[in-house]
């Protein structure tokens, strides 16, 4: 690790205005990807930013949403009796991101803002159409996720929490890499009251995406055998050691088609 | 004492210091004045050294040197040694280039150490070793086995042609030949064993610390065999004579062999703490380990099997290519030659082998023993080989098997390979296994999966290991430049409490536990009155350390011996206490007794008398209970049994799911079951690892592209089945516990199981080799080449 200045503001005003000063400046969730970096010595921050002191955690049900403030840990979404009852696939995501460890310091938070291109919240943000609420706006997920490692968040913006309208049904299938345990190819298919909507995390080269063809496709014919005959570009698909464009590409079907069965299977 | 002795299983003793933080590992040592090491290392994978740039790094915060390969050339400091000798078929003996302790003219693999910086803190010598500027002229890279053979290869050691190790071979070609001129079939195959990357928990760390007054050295380093390395890094790198350098290796967080080998570090920081007149302290860390500790395996062959028309075997042909990494390490020669193909033969009574190993250097880290080393390539070899034999011939793979084994009768066995196997029952252990694996109704258990699109398949594997090289005299025939006896000293405390001090190392075997519990079984003192010192050159007589499942077979054997010196003298001073004679002094359970009577006296009371010799035979013994063995075995130990492994296949993704796994050993004597299940369960955890995810994997310039844990794949807890273990204990008939070695049959036993298992499973798709390992992308594409066909038929 570079030596480097810790700071642990008490308010969301106070972190902005460190993160606005210095563009070197990071600000720290709950550190499962940041602090590794730190480590490897691939991240150089000036100054860390502490965000847990800014009483960002807790969930809630706001009408026809689930809100999580940013700091909230995966282990409290995984438990959460709103979310559980509500939402059960936020939850089945929540308690299926690493380990128990990473789970319990891990935020809903850093993820999003962080955007992995094989991080799992960014496919429950997107194919539920997620506000993203910031200490400046509401940012909708259609417009907030810009490729890899890239969102619309500015230097000195930070998430507050999270809105997830509570879909009719949906459901979260993933396929990790074996390696890192991060999704290779994950669907996070979500029945909408506006049509079906379809998220892809892990095998895009340009972080998560929206499948629309296989949202049309479902919307017609809420079925498995409906988007059998999609073929997801391989063009698009990101490539690896683990995993060639092609074969993600393939993935992608497979995990929609269970994802779509799993839905379909709980009636 | 049947209770805690022999074939109880007492539990780990040292696990209350583990589970409980309280193990002391090289990095929990902190020496006063202490300073701290990072090495700068290459980041191409080959490369001529134009210039090292240090003067801006020297004048960072904190640091207080920074040491080139030249700061070693200029003291002709010696190069890292090799400890075995393999040579050529034409007599000559391997190549064996100069392996400088900080590079010197050439940069040879990514991680090569470049530089050595010595600061105050930790980080501080991190900085600096990033700041020093390098001006390399890139060369072109062999990055593989492919590379290093081909016509014209860029070569890694200007002085090696053709990047030829040596090129080696056994057995009789001529018998060979003409058995296959003569066969009803020949099966066939192609396979490469994957290279590894050992990651032991603990990374390897080292601490060099000079004392002016004395002049003596101290290496506290994580190893498994400290004496080993006070030999190789005193007489051969620094000549610092032995009296004078210790070297302790504390707990270390496992080995699988990449522990036993003398590393650059390790010669750096002891000769660097005389240079900065301070303890120098070096900590690897994950990345930092993924290019420097020895990887394993990296084996690529073509093998045939000459079958008769009954589905004998006639003759076997093997041709390998093994990789040794940019430098020999320790004992990497040895490795593909006396430690693999001499296990050519297996379980079967295959009549004539020939093998031929050629190793060639490469622009990779150097390649090493990783547990099993060697028996694990030729098992896998044999073992899949048999699998396609089967298929060629129409025959059932049990059938194939049982024409093939050498019956139980027939031990000794002489094989065409050099070794002599003592025993051995290899029914036995197949029967058992079939058994709980339930493979009988295996058929239905297929179809059942079938029914839930699944492809499930079993595969067996019938193996057979050599553990403890041995005698000394014959490892040194074949090349090895150290003798591989193991020596104990048992000292018997005045009131009869027992020291163990073990030339053999624990780092994850439970030495402590089941050492204790031989003593205990042979003196008749309890567990708890048996304290086992190891790794520790400065308490230890001498010992040649733990690896190739040796520390019971070798190490406790000599335990046994010096117990019967122990034995011996207290029956003399029995006889004199109870006015017999020695020869009528019986021992047993603790005590001595004049034979036909009820007199007798207790172990702690002869304990005592030795210490106090009031009444005491002094004009013909000397007073004290201490003695010290040294034993050479006179064969190796050879473990065998049957891993069945059942897997499912899901069709549209690739994934490998192992649904059973059963392992009957046949490891001979069993001292501690519970530590038996926990070897054998481990070395199935890392078969399965090698079988199905893990894989070092380079680019075509040498860039390594599994250097981390995110890329490269372990085998985590979900991973893996419930693994059923069942023993047999056919007993070694050389060694004097009839004990054959458990800390490795689990790796080597096991990836030809779950290939197998695989290959079953895809039976329907016209595929007869699946290379490990076996990932889902590689199914993947196999389903999808096969389904036309599949289809078209």
């Amino acid at each position: 690790m570079y030596d480097f200045e810790y700071r642990k503001p008490a308010s969301v005003a106070e972190a902005a205005a460190i993160l606005a000063g210095d563009a070197e400046a990071k600000a720290l969730a709950g550190g499962m990807t940041f602090i590794p970096v730190m480590k490897q010595r691939l991240a150089k921050p000036s100054v860390v930013v502490d965000l847990a002191g800014l009483g960002l955690t807790g969930i809630r049900r706001e009408g026809d949403a689930i809100v999580i403030g940013a700091m909230t840990p995966h282990g409290r979404v995984a438990d959460s009796a709103d979310v559980k009852s509500a939402f059960p696939a936020l939850a089945y995501l929540a308690d299926n991101i690493g380990d128990r460890q990473v789970r319990e310091r891990g935020t809903i938070g850093g993820s999003l803002a962080n955007n992995d291109p094989s991080a799992c919240y960014p496919a429950a943000a997107l194919a539920t159409g997620a506000t993203i609420r910031t200490n400046r706006r509401e940012i909708a997920a259609e417009d907030y996720f810009l490729g890899m490692f890239t969102t619309a968040l500015e230097q000195d913006e930070l998430i507050t929490e999270v809105s997830l309208p509570i879909p009719r049904a949906a459901h979260y299938e993933k396929f990790v890499n074996p390696a890192s345990r991060y999704p290779m190819v994950a669907v996070f298919v979500a029945r909408m009251p506006g049509g079906t909507r379809v998220a892809v995390t892990g095998a895009g080269n340009n972080g998560v995406f929206r499948h629309r063809e296989m949202e049309q496709a479902l919307d017609r014919e809420f079925s498995p055998e409906a988007i059998r005959d999609i073929k997801t570009p391989e063009e698009q698909m990101n490539s690896d050691i683990h995993a060639s464009a092609p074969y993600r590409a393939h993935l992608v079907g497979v995990m929609a088609r269970r994802a779509v069965a799993a839905i379909n299977g709980r009636g | 004492m049947g209770h805690e002795g022999i074939g109880a299983s007492v539990k780990r003793r040292e696990d209350y210091r583990f589970l409980s933080g309280r193990g002391r590992y090289t990095d929990d040592i902190n020496r006063p004045r202490q300073t701290h090491a990072a090495f700068r290392r290459s980041d191409v994978a080959h490369g001529r050294i134009r210039g090292i740039g240090t003067e801006a790094a020297k004048a960072m915060p904190g640091v207080i040197a920074i040491f080139t390969g030249a700061d070693f050339a200029a003291e002709a400091i010696g190069g890292l040694p090799c400890g075995w000798q393999v040579h050529s078929k034409d007599g000559s003996p391997m190549a064996e280039p100069a392996h400088p302790v900080l590079a010197q003219g050439k940069l040879r693999f990514v991680g090569d150490a470049v530089a050595m910086v010595i600061a105050e803190t930790r980080e501080q010598a991190r900085d600096a070793a990033e700041a020093i500027e390098l001006d390399i002229e890139a060369l072109p890279a062999v990055a593989d086995l492919r590379a290093a053979m081909a016509e014209g290869a860029p070569l890694v050691h200007d002085d090696v042609p053709g990047n030829l190790c040596f090129d080696w071979h056994i057995g009789d070609a001529a018998a060979v030949d003409a058995a296959f001129s003569g066969a009803h079939r020949v099966a066939k195959i192609d396979l490469v064993n994957n290279r590894l990357v050992p990651n032991a928990m603990e990374p390897r760390a080292a601490i060099g610390e000079f004392d002016r007054a004395s002049g003596d050295y101290t290496l506290y380093t994580t190893s498994q065999n400290p004496h080993v390395i006070r030999l190789l890094m005193g007489a051969f790198v620094l000549h610092i004579p032995e009296h004078k350098l210790r070297v302790v290796a504390p707990d270390v967080g496992g080995g699988f062999g990449s522990k036993i080998f003398h590393y650059a570090e390790e010669a750096a920081v002891t000769w660097a703490s005389a240079k900065v007149n301070r303890p120098v302290k070096w900590t690897c860390e994950r990345g930092e380990a993924f290019i420097t500790d020895a990887h394993g395996r990296d084996h690529v062959s073509h093998a045939e099997l000459a079958l008769a028309e009954d589905g004998r075997f006639l003759a076997l042909r093997v041709k390998t290519a093994a990789n040794m990494g940019a430098y020999l390490s320790t004992f990497a020669p040895s490795v593909p030659t006396y430690l693999s193909a001499t296990l050519l033969a297996g379980v079967y009574t295959t009549p004539a082998i020939y093998a031929e190993v050629r190793a060639y250097f490469t622009n990779t880290v150097p390649v090493d023993a990783y547990r099993g080393a060697g028996r694990p390539e030729a098992t896998f070899l044999l073992e899949r080989l048999v699998d396609v034999a089967a298929r060629e011939l129409g025959m059932d793979r049990i059938a194939i098997r049982r024409r093939n084994f050498i019956p139980a009768d027939a031990y000794p066995y002489q094989t065409p390979v050099a070794l002599q196997y003592d025993s051995g029952n290899h029914e036995a252990t197949l029967a058992r296994g079939m058994e709980i694996a339930g493979w009988a109704g295996f058929e239905a258990r297929r179809a059942e999966a079938k029914a839930r699109g699944r492809l499930r398949g079993i595969g067996i594997s019938t193996y057979l290991e050599a553990c403890g090289i041995a005698p000394s005299k014959v490892a040194g025939a074949l090349g090895a430049r150290a003798g591989l006896y193991e020596v104990a000293n048992i000292r018997v405390h005045p009131t009869g409490s027992v020291t163990v001090f073990t030339g053999t190392h624990s780092h994850g075997q439970s030495h402590e536990t089941t050492f204790a519990q031989l003593v205990s079984e042979q003196l008749g003192v309890p567990v708890d009155q048996v304290e086992v010192v190891h790794g520790d050159t400065a308490r230890i007589p001498f010992g040649m350390g733990t690896y190739g499942s040796r520390s019971l077979a070798v190490g406790g054997s000599a335990m046994v011996k010096a117990m019967d010196k122990i034995i011996s003298k207290g029956k003399k001073i029995a006889a004199h206490l109870m006015e017999a004679s020695a020869e009528d002094i019986e021992f047993a359970d603790g005590k001595f007794t004049v034979a036909g009577t009820d007199k007798s006296k207790a172990f702690a009371e002869i304990a005592l008398t030795a210490y106090v010799p009031h009444n005491y035979p002094i004009e013909e013994l000397e007073p004290g209970l201490e003695e010290t063995a040294f034993y050479d075995p006179k064969n190796f130990t050879f473990p065998g049994g049957c891993h069945i492994c059942e897997v499912e296949i899901d069709p549209e993704t690739g994934l490998v799911a192992i649904i059973g796994f059963t392992a009957v050993d046949d490891i001979g004597r069993v001292i501690n079951p519970m530590v038996v299940e926990g070897q054998v369960q481990g070395g199935i955890a890392q078969g399965i690892g090698q079988a199905l995810l893990e894989q070092a994997v380079y680019d075509e310039a040498g860039q390594f592209l599994s250097g981390s844990l995110m890329d490269y794949a372990m085998p985590h807890a979900d991973d893996l089945p419930d693994i059923v273990v069942g023993t047999e204990s056919t007993l070694c008939t050389h060694n004097p516990l009839g004990v054959k070695g458990v800390g490795e049959v689990g790796a080597i036993g096991s990836p030809p199981a779950v290939i197998n298992a695989v290959v079953d499973a895809l039976r329907d798709y016209g595929v007869t080799h699946v290379d490990m390992p076996a990932t889902p992308q590689k199914i993947w594409r196999i389903i999808q080449a096969g389904a036309p066909r599949m289809a078209a038929e």
